[in-house]
């Protein structure tokens, strides 16, 4: 009995706190412990394979809001939205003309509380502007200088990839919206030169006497939809490299952008 | 109430706002200690704000600017232009330091190293659950738009592409799909892929600075507000049914004629200078087109060597040189095109459509 009220009167939330931290689970999980001493903010900076994206100490120029804007870490933040939500919208999609539309109405009539089709909507379009106000930011500080002369190359083919998954994930709900869209955009190839039937230079390039080797089935447009307009199999294309092929890439190229980040010298400053 | 919506209807058409936005980059920048400051932008911004929110009262205005896929657009019109005065506001505080020999503002702080934890992992924190909530609360508010399904039979009318490419669909105005939305598109990537190396201006690496690489910001600037960000906003916005353009407060009506009154430079040489019929030789009667072109890629770099870019000349070196001036030149046809358009409804510079040559 007086046991129990031991245990009891030390039930404090202090007592509890500690005693869970000092538990071999905790300790297994979190092995700095909660940072209160400097030895141990450095610890877990060090200890934590997300954390340890960033180095132990910073310029305090580099983390001032009006130095970065926060953007490149904003635009990496929506990326990560977007993959979960994409992931979660993957769950009820699929990318067929018989389904495609259907799957979005019940997307929205049948889910409840579903937003993240709004989510990964709107947080697409704040990653292309967030990445340009980005690139802006590292344009404005001159950051594009010796050395980050690499990272700057990586971080526009960032821009381009991000504007590529943007692109083909327009298509995928399959309204008017979208494949009107899609064929606006689509229609471009078809006047790549030497490469589209529309381009210049297309019929200086035939076969033999007559028989042209750029047609609209065989040129750059045709490539990229797998048709001769945006139908099935541009869809599944589309889906293919939405939801798998260029975020892989993307990916692998944030990790390249980060690492140089920090072999650069870290964030740029006056030298 | 109906004259103020006309004459802004009036200023937004294409050639004036594009000329009043160029003329107000390079004088706000010139005068850039009184501008940039946060005097104006205190009057600037609830100026801005208070302009959108009463001309929501206009019907047509209201219908495009609360379409949901437009909704982000109304934020980039005030974001594009609050991170462009912060960033010209640091550029003229820092280069008044330098001026009076005090440290740059970075430098102050950049031998100081804090810990990243709690410093920035806290800022970062805040961050991500300040646009966590900012994007949840678009999201429940504004429904992704969804539209009948799709059907290749239907054109809608205007057909637009996703607004990011708008500035590419624009320039579809002035430059045939192979330029426009093909050789120009890839000539932006190298282009900003090149940067870094045909900048060699030690200066300004790692600190808002404008005094010390003028020309450079000044071009990018042009670039990136003008021919990228405002060329979205106007497709966006004022470009309707048939791409013709549309006020802010004008009805977007699918009959809306505008005259195709626009001429190629071979009719302008061989019928109206010349007054004879245009020769049937293809490369006779595009002879003089190909003299401009070439003339326009050659000339000037050779001129510019020796007169006011003597300086890149003797500091780059002729390979980045010319590199440099070509890519410049690519650029600058755009507003040349434009103004040429503008001016004198000039169609093709080159206009051979047997082979889709046109420039
Ligand atoms: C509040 C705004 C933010 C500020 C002031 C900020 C600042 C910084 C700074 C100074 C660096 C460079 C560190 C270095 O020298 O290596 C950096 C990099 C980075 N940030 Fe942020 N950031 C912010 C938001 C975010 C957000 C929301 C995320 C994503 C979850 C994020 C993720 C990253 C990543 C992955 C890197 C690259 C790795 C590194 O170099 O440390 N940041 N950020
Ligand atoms: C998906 C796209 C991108 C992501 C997620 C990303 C992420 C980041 C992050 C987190 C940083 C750390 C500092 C900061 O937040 O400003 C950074 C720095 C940097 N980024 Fe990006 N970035 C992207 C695209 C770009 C683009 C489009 C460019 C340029 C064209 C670029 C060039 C750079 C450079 C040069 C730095 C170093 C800046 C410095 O040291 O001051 N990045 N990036």
């Amino acid at each position: 009995m007086s046991q129990l009220k031991d245990l009891l009167s030390n039930l404090s939330p202090a007592k509890l706190g500690e005693a869970i931290q000092k538990s071999q689970i905790y300790r297994s999980v979190f092995r700095v412990g909660v940072p209160v001493s400097d030895r141990k903010r450095m610890l877990v900076m060090l200890g934590n394979v997300f954390l340890h994206l960033h180095p132990v100490k910073v310029r305090k120029s580099g983390i001032r809001l009006r130095f970065t804007w926060c953007m490149g870490g904003i635009t990496f933040f929506l990326f990560l939205v977007l993959t979960f939500t994409g992931l979660l919208l993957m769950f009820y999609y699929r990318p067929t003309i018989e389904y495609a539309y259907v799957d979005i109405i019940d997307l929205r009539e049948q889910v409840p509380l579903g937003i993240m089709r709004e989510i990964h909507r709107w947080g697409a379009h704040a990653m292309v502007i967030s990445v340009w106000l980005h690139m802006f930011r590292v344009f404005m500080t001159g950051s594009y200088k010796p050395p980050r002369e690499f990272n700057w190359g990586v971080g526009v083919i960032l821009l381009v990839l991000t504007l590529l998954l943007s692109f083909t994930g327009y298509l995928l709900p399959w309204d008017q919206l979208a494949m009107w869209a899609i064929t606006v955009g689509s229609n471009m190839a078809r006047a790549t030169p030497f490469a589209g039937y529309e381009g210049p230079g297309a019929n200086l390039l035939t076969l033999g006497e007559n028989i042209p080797l750029i047609s609209s089935t065989s040129d750059a447009r045709f490539a990229l939809l797998g048709g001769t307009r945006v139908g099935e199999m541009a869809l599944l294309r589309f889906y293919v490299l939405h939801c798998v092929g260029l975020p892989l890439v993307a990916g692998f190229l944030m990790a390249v952008h980060f690492w140089r980040i920090r072999r650069d010298g870290g964030i740029s400053g006056p030298l | 109430m109906e004259t103020i919506k006309d004459i802004i209807n009036t200023l937004t058409a294409p050639e004036i706002l594009i000329t009043l936005a160029a003329i107000l980059l390079f004088v706000s920048a010139r005068y850039r200690h009184l501008f940039y400051t946060n005097k104006v932008a205190l009057i600037l911004f609830p100026a801005m704000f208070v302009f959108m929110a009463i001309s929501m009262f206009d019907e047509d205005f209201y219908l495009i600017v609360t379409k949901p896929d437009n909704v982000p657009i109304v934020g980039m019109l005030f974001l594009i232009p609050f991170f462009t005065w912060l960033s010209m506001r640091e550029a003229v505080r820092n280069d008044k330091r330098t001026e009076e020999g005090a440290p740059l503002i970075e430098k102050e702080e950049t031998a100081d190293k804090v810990l990243t934890w709690p410093d920035l992992v806290y800022t970062e924190l805040i961050a991500i659950v300040l646009l966590t909530v900012l994007l949840v609360g678009w999201s429940i508010l504004i429904p992704a738009p969804l539209e009948e399904s799709a059907n290749p039979a239907a054109t809608p009318n205007p057909s637009k592409a996703p607004w990011y490419f708008l500035g590419l669909q624009e320039m579809l105005v002035y430059f045939d799909p192979w330029l426009a939305g093909v050789v120009f598109p890839g000539l932006i990537i190298v282009g900003l892929m090149a940067i870094p190396y045909i900048d060699t201006n030690p200066k300004g690496n790692g600190y808002y600075t404008f005094k010390e690489r003028s020309w450079e910001i000044m071009t990018f600037l042009f670039g990136f507000l003008i021919l990228w960000v405002l060329l979205v906003i106007l497709g966006t916005f004022l470009r309707g049914p048939n791409w013709n353009f549309f006020g802010p407060y004008e009805y977007w009506d699918t009959h809306k004629l505008e005259a195709l009154v626009n001429v190629d430079l071979s009719d302008y040489f061989w019928v109206r200078l010349l007054g004879m019929g245009r020769p049937d030789n293809i490369l006779v009667r595009e002879s003089v087109g190909f003299l401009v072109v070439l003339g326009y890629f050659l000339v000037p770099p050779m001129l510019l060597a020796k007169t006011i870019f003597k300086r890149f000349y003797e500091n780059l070196g002729p390979a980045r040189y010319h590199i440099m001036v070509f890519l410049l030149l690519c650029m600058a046809s755009l507003p040349i095109k434009m103004v040429l358009r503008w001016l004198f409804n000039l169609k093709y510079i080159i206009g051979i459509p047997e082979y889709f040559f046109n420039i």
